[in-house]
């Protein structure tokens, strides 16, 4: 440095030092404040955007049903989250360890299958994009990581195709699996499917209204009336001026964060691209043929009101009616296995879930979520319902 | 005063006494130093063995691909379609072979090779004495970090390209070309595939302005080029293993890697645009942060080499 270094006098540097130094600190200000800047406005712009909830006129809760009920959009095409938490481990992993020792091992091992593509559903966070154009034409996309699965109805046709593995599935929509194609996991079909169970055991009210994907909407606000069911609340955001329900919420009665959670993030009632519904297999990937009796099991696993599965079981038993019902069937077996009975992983799931319980009925192992719990008694009943363990045990012991 | 010294004195006095140059000082710069920087970057045998080892997978990977699917069987068929992101259509249309290498370097090899342009960027020139003298040029400290970024980021674009290009060739040559089908199943043609292709390659080259910025700021805080492509990589991996963590959820959206693998959104029809738009916004926000960071940092600091 020495021969470089000029010969101002010492005072003039040390001003220059002091002046170079405040500088220095000022300019480090810059990025300081693109940090700050960047993080108000992370904290500020989702609750800026939030105006408020429009402002729609009074309408009630008999109407809103009947709107809804009356909604008949033909097309739509919109971007949906749903979030599922029943307080099970991950159902990657499990739905695994089911297909594992079932479907899979039954020579169906086509990933593109919609049964196995559809419990995945059952946990965790979900994107989903669904386009539908008249009964006919519909399409729901998983959108998964760098891949896709989609299944698209299209005409007579029924293709499930999965990017990742590049495998295909094909069924033909029969009148009966019409149904069962339509756009399954949306708010609408959630919020049906709790209408359904509307009755004087419930309290059914319009509880204000909220934007939900840009669009306003009235919240439709489902309540048991009986403590025994672990049901909280339901709300459903409904369409102001077509009547679809937007977003579905189900609050489970011990709090927490919703168990299910299906909204639009994006909706639009335009006419999708009719592209949008043609499927060709692509070169190269192997395509699976649905045979026939594979045609139950999307129906069976589809959200949590799967439970109407079970109706194929003999002996089916339906105790009270409303939210508390609970079904029993007699599975005529021993009960249920211990962990170390099964072994592996699966019998450690079934010890981790289990819960012992034991009343005038005997002894028993109560299986909880935090939606549905199940009573399985050591001499081989089953009680379901969306209840309490207490309402279970009660309902148990009454049936002695 | 020795006799060298004096003819160097002399040696001086004739220079100043040429006629000075006819072109504006301010206009060549503008045009040389830019020039200049791209020029010695890429004529560094360091980069050009970078971008060769970047031209080298995607040969790799579709060799592998052609050896396993010779039997006629599929890549990842009942293994649950394991590996990169659409290594399995790969055998069906060439051009995925593009996506495929661009998602297998996007995690490391790339912002490798960028973490070293990017740490090389200042602090080799302090390494190798020669930063001074840049600073000589009336070009202003300012401007040449500016000018140092350019290069980093044109490094970026032509290393994406080259993966990308080396990707396409590889592909024709091994598998069959044609219309595609996007990952939501629905069918497109080979020219708007090749559109797609080319608007991703463009997505992961953004994709890395983040850790160019980092790197460059980086730079500025040392004075060995060695120590710099060290942090910078180092950083880089830390940050990649730590967005593997699920208990940082909460931190992971703001790691500048978390949505580099949204790119593959570009296959989607319609294309999904949140997640792009977040790792857009992400890399700007790094760029200007660490941007800046690098500007106060060098307009600041002692050139001492």
């Amino acid at each position: 440095m020495a021969p470089y270094e000029s010969d101002d006098s010492t005072l003039a540097a040390e001003a220059d030092d002091l002046r170079a130094g405040r500088r220095k600190a000022a300019r480090y200000v810059v990025p300081v404040a693109v940090v700050g800047v960047a993080a108000a406005t992370i904290g500020l712009v989702p609750a800026l955007a939030d105006s408020g909830d429009p402002d729609l006129p009074k309408i009630s809760a008999q109407e809103l049903i009947e709107k809804i009920a009356a909604s008949d959009v033909q097309q739509l095409s919109g971007t949906v989250k749903i979030t599922t938490d029943l307080g099970l481990p991950d159902f990657g992993g499990l739905g695994d360890a089911f297909t594992g020792g079932g479907s899979r091992s039954g020579g169906d091992g086509s990933s593109a299958d919609p049964s196995t593509k559809l419990t995945e559903l059952a946990t965790g966070t979900h994107t989903l994009r669904v386009a539908s154009d008249g009964p006919d034409k519909q399409k729901v996309s998983v959108l998964e990581d760098a891949a896709e699965y989609s299944l698209i109805h299209n005409g007579k046709d029924v293709w499930g195709y999965d990017s990742k593995s590049n495998e295909v599935f094909h069924g033909t929509a029969d009148e009966s699996a019409k149904h069962d194609e339509e756009a399954p996991a949306t708010p609408k079909d959630f919020a049906d499917e709790a209408l359904k169970a509307v009755d004087d055991t419930t309290s059914v009210t319009v509880d204000g209204t909220a934007q939900v994907a840009g669009r306003d909407a009235y919240r439709l606000v489902i309540k048991p009336k009986d403590d025994g069911s672990t049901i909280g609340q339901i709300t459903v955001a409904v369409d102001a001026r077509t009547g679809l329900p937007l977003k579905f919420t189900l609050t489970p009665s011990s709090g927490g964060t919703a168990v299910v959670d299906a909204g639009f993030t994006q909706v639009s009632f335009a006419k999708p691209a009719a592209s949008t519904f043609d499927f060709t297999p692509p070169k190269g990937a192997k395509v699976t043929e649905e045979d026939s009796d594979s045609t139950a099991a999307p129906r069976d696993k589809r959200g949590p009101e799967g439970l109407s599965g079970l109706d194929g079981l003999d002996g089916l038993n339906v105790i009270g009616d409303g939210w508390d019902s609970i079904a029993s069937f007699d599975t005529g077996g021993q009960g249920i296995p211990s962990g170390s009975e099964v072994g592996g992983d699966f019998g450690g799931f079934l010890d981790s879930l289990g819960d012992k319980a034991s009343g005038k009925f005997g002894e028993g192992t109560v299986f909880k979520t935090r939606l549905i719990n199940a009573l399985i008694t050591d001499d081989g009943k089953v009680y379901v319902g969306a209840v309490t363990k207490d309402a279970l045990v009660k309902a148990a012991d009454a049936a002695q | 005063m020795s006799p060298a010294e004096l003819k160097a004195f002399q040696g001086r006095g004739e220079l100043r006494a040429q006629p000075p140059p006819t072109v504006s000082r301010r206009r060549t710069l503008r045009g040389t130093l830019f020039a200049n920087e791209l020029l010695t970057t890429f004529r560094r045998w360091r980069t050009l063995a970078l971008l060769s080892v970047l031209a080298a997978v995607p040969i790799l990977v579709g060799i592998a691909i052609k050896i396993e699917t010779s039997d006629g069987g599929g890549v990842g068929q009942g293994r649950g379609g394991e590996g990169p992101a659409f290594i399995s259509q790969v055998t069906n249309n060439g051009l995925f072979l593009v996506f495929t290498a661009l998602a297998a370097t996007l995690p490391f090899f790339l912002p490798m090779a960028i973490g070293v342009i990017a740490g090389d960027a200042i602090a080799g020139e302090a390494n190798a004495g020669t930063l001074r003298y840049l600073l000589v040029a009336p070009a202003g400290r300012t401007r040449l970090l500016l000018t140092k970024y350019a290069t980093v980021m044109t490094f970026c674009v032509v290393a994406t390209l080259v993966v990308a290009i080396s990707a396409l060739a590889v592909g024709a040559l091994l598998f069959p070309l044609g219309d595609l089908t996007t990952i939501s199943g629905t069918r497109i043609t080979f020219a708007e595939g090749l559109g797609r292709a080319f608007l991703i390659a463009l997505v992961v080259a953004a994709s890395l302005t983040g850790v160019a910025a980092l790197g460059l700021f980086v730079s500025t805080l040392t004075g060995s080029g060695i120590a710099a492509m060290a942090t910078t990589v180092g950083l880089l991996i830390t940050v990649q293993i730590l967005d593997q963590i699920p208990q940082l959820h909460a931190l992971q959206p703001y790691f500048f890697s978390h949505y580099w693998l949204s790119f593959a959104d570009l296959m989607r029809e319609p294309v999904y645009w949140d997640d792009l738009q977040k790792n857009l916004g992400l890399q700007a926000l790094y760029a200007a942060v660490f941007g800046s960071a690098a500007w106060a940092r060098f307009t600041t600091k002692d050139i001492t080499a």
